[in-house]
């Protein structure tokens, strides 16, 4: 369950952020072999941090595919920063990493 | 005996309220971070583009087509389970990227809300439940933008 792969690398005056996270993404709408329905179990954010100050904020629905793929674009660091990366599902659980900008 | 008693009681007492307590932290932390974080459940929950529309902007708001977002998508998703969209504008002064597929049970798929001096260059993999039309909605300065792309799904990926 738990695991976030992310990659940040500097592209000009940007950095693109690349994160793989392992997560079930449960919809609720699936049923069991026994015709019960699997309660939702998904992401429903992923925060990217620096220094304390938010630099992108996503919101997941249960529509997103199971260990979500997330690229983003972030402004104002360069290589050597340090991003924080983590998400926070629907059942309150939580995780974060962080990643030095390549 | 008696004192023995008068604090067992004070103890009994103090360890219940404790107990007391430490529950509503329990139910704080488990209601606080959709809370905190402000999560739009009416609008993941919406049945349709409508609805979730309504959920999501306080006033009616009709998109504006726009040749500035560029909307990546497949024509055709062999696996409605995975399918990458990917979504970039050019457009100034961009807030929020809403990505929405109009014939999912429920068509909100993911927000982005862009900090200060990002780009407006997100790519994510969502489910298809069936062939439906992906649509990419971009706040900037006040205005909501959109664009279109139509994706045949194969099999799909929302289960039932």
């Amino acid at each position: 369950m738990a695991g976030i792969k992310a990659k940040a690398k500097q592209k000009g005056d940007f950095v693109e952020l690349k994160t793989l996270m392992k997560h079930p993404m449960e919809t609720g709408l699936r049923k069991d072999k026994k015709g019960v329905k699997i309660p939702a179990h998904h992401i429903t954010e992923i925060t990217v941090k620096s220094a304390g100050k938010v630099l992108m904020t996503v919101e997941y629905g249960p529509a997103i595919s199971k260990n979500p793929y997330t690229s983003v674009v972030i402004g104002g660091k360069k290589t050597g920063d340090t991003l924080n990366v983590g998400w926070v599902d629907n059942t309150g659980k939580s995780e974060n990493i962080d990643v030095v900008v390549k | 005996m008696q004192k023995i008693n008068k604090e067992r009681r004070t103890l009994l007492k103090g360890s219940a309220m404790a107990i007391a307590l430490g529950m509503t932290g329990i139910a704080q932390l488990l209601t606080a971070p959709q809370a905190f974080a402000a999560w739009p459940k009416d609008a993941f929950a919406g049945r349709s583009v409508d609805e979730v529309m309504a959920a999501l902007f306080d006033e009616k708001v009709v998109p504006v087509d726009s040749g500035d977002i560029f909307l990546k998508a497949p024509d055709i998703a062999e696996n409605g389970a995975v399918v990458p969209i990917s979504v970039e504008s050019s457009l100034p002064n961009i807030k929020r990227i809403i990505i929405l597929v109009e014939d999912n049970p429920t068509p909100m798929v993911a927000s982005f809300i862009l900090g200060e001096g990002a780009k407006a260059d997100v790519s994510t993999r969502i489910k298809m439940g069936k062939t439906s039309n992906v649509v990419a909605l971009i706040e900037s300065e006040g205005n909501v933008y959109a664009a279109r792309k139509n994706v045949k799904v194969t099999i799909g990926g929302c289960g039932g």
